[in-house]
């Protein structure tokens, strides 16, 4: 059954708020975690074609997107089991200026993290439009909170801004959902199935300035540029873990949402009008971030910012369409599994050094040998080098680009790749290989941080997951991608 | 009817200027309970009677999301957080005027060329739902106070929702409740949200949050 997708974390979502022991209550993330992923696995091998007018129903980028969400969450929880296991019990200290914190509730923080995963699932299978929007608004209610963990005024300043611009900019979006219904002349329903049928006969018009709000405000949320400014903040506060989330998971969900929107201006025949539109903010989006990105002095948001780059890039690559719509596809399974990796490093890095600030952490090679290497694995892999799977997806997105003609368009992705590359090499590099700030440790060995199963197995996972990606991808896969592609509009 | 449509209409388009102009609170919080009548009047007046059951029940609905519940909610919280007015707005209060005739001219202006192709209704809904939407985006940027922003959001969604309001009878109630249930979430969040600002910070103005940046 469908719906399972989203019951089972919901139900244990709510359940957390009511168990009273610790142990017990993390127990939910990871029996929510497995539960998810086998629902998952369960209803994409009996797909069941989606039923005409149904509001809910799996297709093949529906599908994509929650197994990128299902495997993300699956790494965050048994991160978090030991996370929470770290920082309950004892006074904790802001990692950054040294002032002691009292997180939030750990009851809350749990309940809400299932809830998340619920509400982003949602998102995944609805096949009503309005539904959608109502989950997406959802996704960004229950995550405030997961912002907000450590509760001191970095953390509240993000939430305010993560909730005020992401609520205004959903609203957007739902101004362009009550525009399609104008476009169809009150007479269809927001169902997709019912809108692509219906394509050609809706008013051209109103389908555009749908189109254009749904894009706006979908956007915000998935942190195009300019609409991205509450990205940096929120992702740079949250817990990693919550930062893994929002960047591999939510921000997809977001995508989907202006997806849907593209299939059907794709059936209404005015498919150029957003594609190029497409093929415009993500151009914008990667040159904003890598001018961000270069001289970064805060490692985590580096990291966001390189997120609103690979958000451009899936952009860019839908609205180019062919090869380069099923290089996005494969694209953003990538970024996900290697963002997740380098933000749950990032948080590693955080609590050894105690800072987010680059310059202050050198020398990572020896203090947490393991981190270290993940970090500077995930740094190749995110700025797309072999063997790695951004690697093939980017690639494909280039010959698309080519294929296309499109020469201008592809010079500008390359400037912007090199760029990005070359910045965060200045960045990452020295942190990792970098001389100790103060000459050598008197005894010769400084003490090695520990590195703990809970954070080197979800990290190591994810890292295989890309490098395997990048070394071979099976027909069968491909051609899902494909698939997913096409269903998402790219001609 | 749409004579009936375009009074109420008129009376959200009243009740935007009023919000414009008003530096307290409680006056604001007091006008999103008149946009709400307002928004239950439209609702019913667009539709045919006699009324279909499921519409009496989403207006009493709107109504007391709208019209009780926020209000209670906005009330609450700025007791909480012990705010009683807009001090120095960006924008000054007689600007905020002048600038709200304007976005209602250009809300003529804009609906022209769709005009033609609109669901059958009011021809003052849509230029009026326009102007609510920008009315509210323009508090949003123009107050300092949190409070005043999400009261913005508020009017923002309030001409969003009255854009909805054409189209009401067709779309499936489930959709319309989950639209006013996020509505609501959101102010409770935002409230709480606002309630840990001023906690924290002992004000609650959003120029001031400003530690976050590149």
């Amino acid at each position: 059954m469908l719906l399972s997708i989203v019951l089972i974390p919901a139900v244990l979502g709510i359940l957390a708020f009511f168990v009273a022991s610790p142990s017990l209550r993390r127990a939910t993330l990871l029996i929510g975690s497995s539960g998810h992923a086998a629902a998952v696995v369960i209803n994409a091998v009996h797909q069941a074609p989606v039923a005409p007018g149904a509001w809910i129903g799996l297709d093949a980028p529906g599908l994509l997107f929650l197994e990128i969400a299902s495997i993300l969450f699956a790494a965050v929880a048994i991160y978090t089991t030991g996370y929470l296991g770290r920082e309950s019990g004892h006074v904790v200290s802001d990692a950054e200026e040294g002032f002691t914190i009292a997180n939030r509730p750990e009851v809350r923080f749990i309940g809400c993290l299932l809830l998340f995963l619920a509400t982003m699932s949602l998102v995944c299978i609805s096949r009503d439009l309005g539904l959608m929007w109502v989950a997406v608004e959802a996704t960004t209610l229950v995550s405030a909170p997961l912002i907000n963990f450590h509760g001191h005024h970095r953390s509240l300043e993000a939430t305010w801004k993560y909730l005020l611009i992401c609520s205004v900019g959903i609203a957007m979006a739902l101004l362009g959902n009550f525009f399609l219904a104008y476009a169809g002349h009150g007479q269809v329903h927001l169902n997709l199935d019912d809108l692509l049928s219906v394509a050609p006969d809706l008013d051209p018009l109103w389908l555009k300035t749908a189109f254009l709000m749904l894009l706006v405000g979908y956007g915000t949320k998935m942190g195009l540029a300019p609409m991205h400014t509450w990205l940096p903040d929120a992702h740079s506060e949250a817990p990693s873990m919550v930062s893994t989330l929002l960047s591999g998971a939510l921000l997809n969900c977001a995508f989907l949402g202006i997806l849907r929107a593209n299939s059907i201006l794709n059936a209404a025949g005015s498919g150029r009008f957003s594609s190029e539109l497409l093929v415009f903010f993500g151009l914008l989006s990667m040159a904003i971030a890598a001018v961000f990105i270069i001289g970064q002095a805060d490692y985590k948001r580096m990291l966001a910012y390189s997120s609103i780059e690979h958000m451009g890039i899936l952009a860019l690559g839908v609205g180019l369409g062919g090869l380069a719509g099923t290089g996005a596809m494969l694209h953003a399974v990538c970024h996900s599994l290697t963002k997740g990796m380098l933000f749950l490093c990032a948080g590693q890095l955080l609590h050894v050094y105690g800072t987010k600030t680059a310059a202050d952490v050198r020398h990572a090679l020896h203090a947490a040998p393991r981190t270290a290497l993940l970090w500077l694995a995930g740094f190749l892999a995110i700025t797309g080098s072999p063997p790695f799977g951004l690697f093939i997806s980017e690639l494909a997105i280039l010959k698309g680009a080519l294929e296309n003609g499109r020469w201008a368009v592809a010079a500008g992705y390359l400037t912007a790749l090199a760029i990005i590359f070359i910045a965060m090499a200045r960045v990452v590099l020295p942190m990792v290989f970098g001389a100790p700030p103060l000459p050598a440790a008197t005894s010769g060995a400084a003490p090695r941080a520990r590195e703990p199963r809970w954070f080197v197995i979800p990290a190591t996972g994810l890292g295989l997951g890309v490098v395997g990606l990048g070394l071979y991808i099976p027909a069968t896969v491909w051609d899902f991608l494909a698939r997913a592609a096409v269903l998402a509009g790219g001609r | 009817m749409a004579a009936w449509t375009d009074i109420f209409v008129l009376g959200l388009v009243l009740s935007n200027f009023r919000l414009l102009a008003s530096s307290r609170l409680t006056v604001m919080i007091e006008t999103m309970v008149l946009q709400a009548f307002a928004l239950t009047a439209i609702l019913l007046t667009l539709a045919d009677r006699p009324w279909p059951l499921r519409l009496i029940v989403l207006s009493l609905v709107t109504l007391a999301v709208k019209g009780a519940l926020l209000p209670w909610l906005l009330r609450r919280t700025m007791r909480a957080a012990d705010v009683r007015r807009e001090i120095e707005p960006f924008i000054g209060y007689n600007v905020s005027i002048l600038a709200g005739i304007a976005i209602l001219g250009l809300g003529f202006l804009i609906v022209q060329p769709l005009k033609a192709t609109v669901v059958p209704g009011s021809a003052s809904l849509l230029p009026g739902a326009l102007f609510t939407t920008l009315t509210g985006l323009l508090i949003i940027v123009s107050r300092r106070k949190a409070l005043a922003q999400v009261v913005g959001y508020l009017a923002m969604e309030n001409g969003i929702y009255a854009f909805g309001a054409a189209l009401v009878v067709k779309e499936p109630m489930l959709v319309e409740m989950g639209v006013l249930l996020d509505v609501f979430v959101a102010v409770f969040v935002m409230g709480i949200t606002i309630y840990q600002i001023n906690r924290e910070f002992d004000h609650i103005d959003t120029d001031r949050l400003s530690e976050l940046k590149d």
